[in-house]
């Protein structure tokens, strides 16, 4: 059976390691920090300008100036810290986060990615994407394997306008865990009760199976 | 001390004019000049640019401007929360430079700091580099991004003092910190106006020589965008 939206964050929480700061995009990559593990260290940063960013508060303790980039109410942890935005672009620019996490429409085979505009029809923006996936060394992608229509969003070429270049290492999506290689999309891990051949038929894009692969552990 | 203090969001706007260039600080509706837009709403400016990182919702911030039809172009990272926004964009009444966030708060921070442009990796290879001069460094592609030019920069702090000292709260500093002396006159709002002495030197995260008129602000909504609560158990 293939993943949900929760199970997608809840196989990217394993990605996240001890001493990890980790900036988690609008969407699924919010959830997963919902499934990090709790002995180890890790400091969620929010493009808007906190490190140490916490859980949504209990009702009636909402802070107009507290919110995460989804503008989401939220808390601060202890040792959490608050900084302009240029500062927040400065650590992601400067690779002081270690993994960033973020929604795509597409990606293409030589991790290529595209969220932020489908020409004519919805123009939202960036945001901060096009700054995230051009520093970032460790990029993960959380989406859906395919799109409402049926159709690959693991593609030969981007066909929407490009967020970034060449960038993307990993994808995890309701089938399937990916990582991008230079000879193409390598299949690591299926989702619990998928098969290849079903990834296979979901990914237009060139997928490379190697041996077994084996199952997601969640 | 240079006092930099104004009566109200009237004296310290008084010479605002159509076809102004203005940034505005804030992230989504947090920690926006309330009491500048309002005012800008009321003085019914035309034609203006506003380089802000958002647009503002259908009934508030910046979309009380958008409604009003008073401004000409938007230079924005994420504009997702506002539909006359994207009605008057796709229908091209509105001028829309959508840019990288980072590269938004870089553009305000070269401003603020002198540097008439910058480097950043951000939007290689994309549509956002069309156009513009691109050099490598270690290997690594960059687009030469300018630094905005600006009539008035609107940002708003927690407190203030009456030489323009600003102390921000929480995720509402965003942009206005990087907003302030990147403009010809930086106006800031704050919640509390103190007397000189009160805030600690320590803690000002902008110092008052960025600031050309302050005024303690009135009646902010401080409105959430997106009220999200988890259950006590």
């Amino acid at each position: 059976m293939s993943l949900g939206k929760e199970g997608i964050a809840q196989r990217i929480a394993k990605e996240v390691k001890d001493g990890y700061y980790v900036n988690l995009g609008i969407g699924i990559p919010t959830l997963v920090a919902n499934y990090v593990r709790d002995d180890i260290e890790v400091e969620f940063q929010s493009e808007n300008g906190i490190l140490g960013m916490g859980p949504f508060p209990f009702e009636g303790e909402e802070d107009p100036d507290l919110i995460n980039a989804g503008k989401q109410t939220i808390t601060a942890l202890p040792g959490a810290s608050f900084f302009d935005s240029a500062m927040s672009f400065g650590m992601i620019r400067g690779k002081h986060v270690h993994l960033t996490i973020l929604g795509a429409m597409e990606v293409a085979e030589n991790g290529d990615i595209a969220n932020w505009k489908i020409p004519g029809k919805m123009v939202k923006g960036m945001g901060g994407a096009m700054d995230l996936v051009a520093s970032a060394e460790n990029i993960i992608v959380a989406m859906m394997h395919t799109n409402k229509a049926g159709q690959s969003k693991l593609l030969k070429r981007c066909s929407l306008p490009l967020t970034g270049v060449g960038c993307v290492t990993k994808i995890v999506t309701n089938l399937a865990v990916i990582e991008v290689t230079q000879d193409g999309f390598k299949l690591m891990e299926r989702a619990p009760g998928v098969s290849v051949a079903e990834i296979e038929q979901a990914t237009e894009g060139k997928l490379i199976v190697e041996g077994d692969i084996p199952e997601m552990k969640l | 001390m240079i006092r930099k203090t104004v009566e109200n969001v009237q004296e310290a706007l008084k010479d605002v004019e159509d076809g102004m260039t203005f940034m505005l600080g804030g992230f989504g509706l947090s920690g926006i000049p309330e009491n500048a837009i309002s005012e800008l709403v009321r003085l019914n400016v035309k034609d203006l640019t506003c380089i802000s990182n958002n647009a503002g919702v259908d009934d508030f911030g910046l979309g009380l401007l958008l409604h009003k039809k008073q401004i000409k172009k938007m230079v924005s990272s994420y504009v997702g929360e506002n539909e006359e926004f994207e009605r008057q964009m796709l229908s091209e009444e509105l001028d829309v430079e959508l840019i990288p966030q980072g590269t938004l708060a870089a553009r305000c921070q070269a401003a603020q700091q002198g540097f008439p442009a910058i480097y950043t990796p951000a939007g290689y290879g994309t549509e956002v580099a069309e156009g513009k001069e691109t050099r490598e460094f270690d290997g690594k592609m960059h687009v030469l991004e300018i630094a905005f030019k600006a009539d008035f920069a609107f940002v708003k702090a927690w407190k203030g003092d009456k030489a323009g000292n600003l102390i921000f709260k929480g995720t509402a500093r965003n942009f206005n910190p990087n907003m302030c002396g990147a403009a010809k006159i930086t106006v800031a709002e704050v919640e509390e106006l103190v007397e000189p002495g009160e805030l600690d030197p320590n803690q000002v995260h902008i110092p008052g020589i960025l600031v050309q008129r302050i005024f303690e602000g009135k009646n902010y909504e401080k409105r959430i965008e997106q009220r999200t609560v988890r259950s006590k158990k």
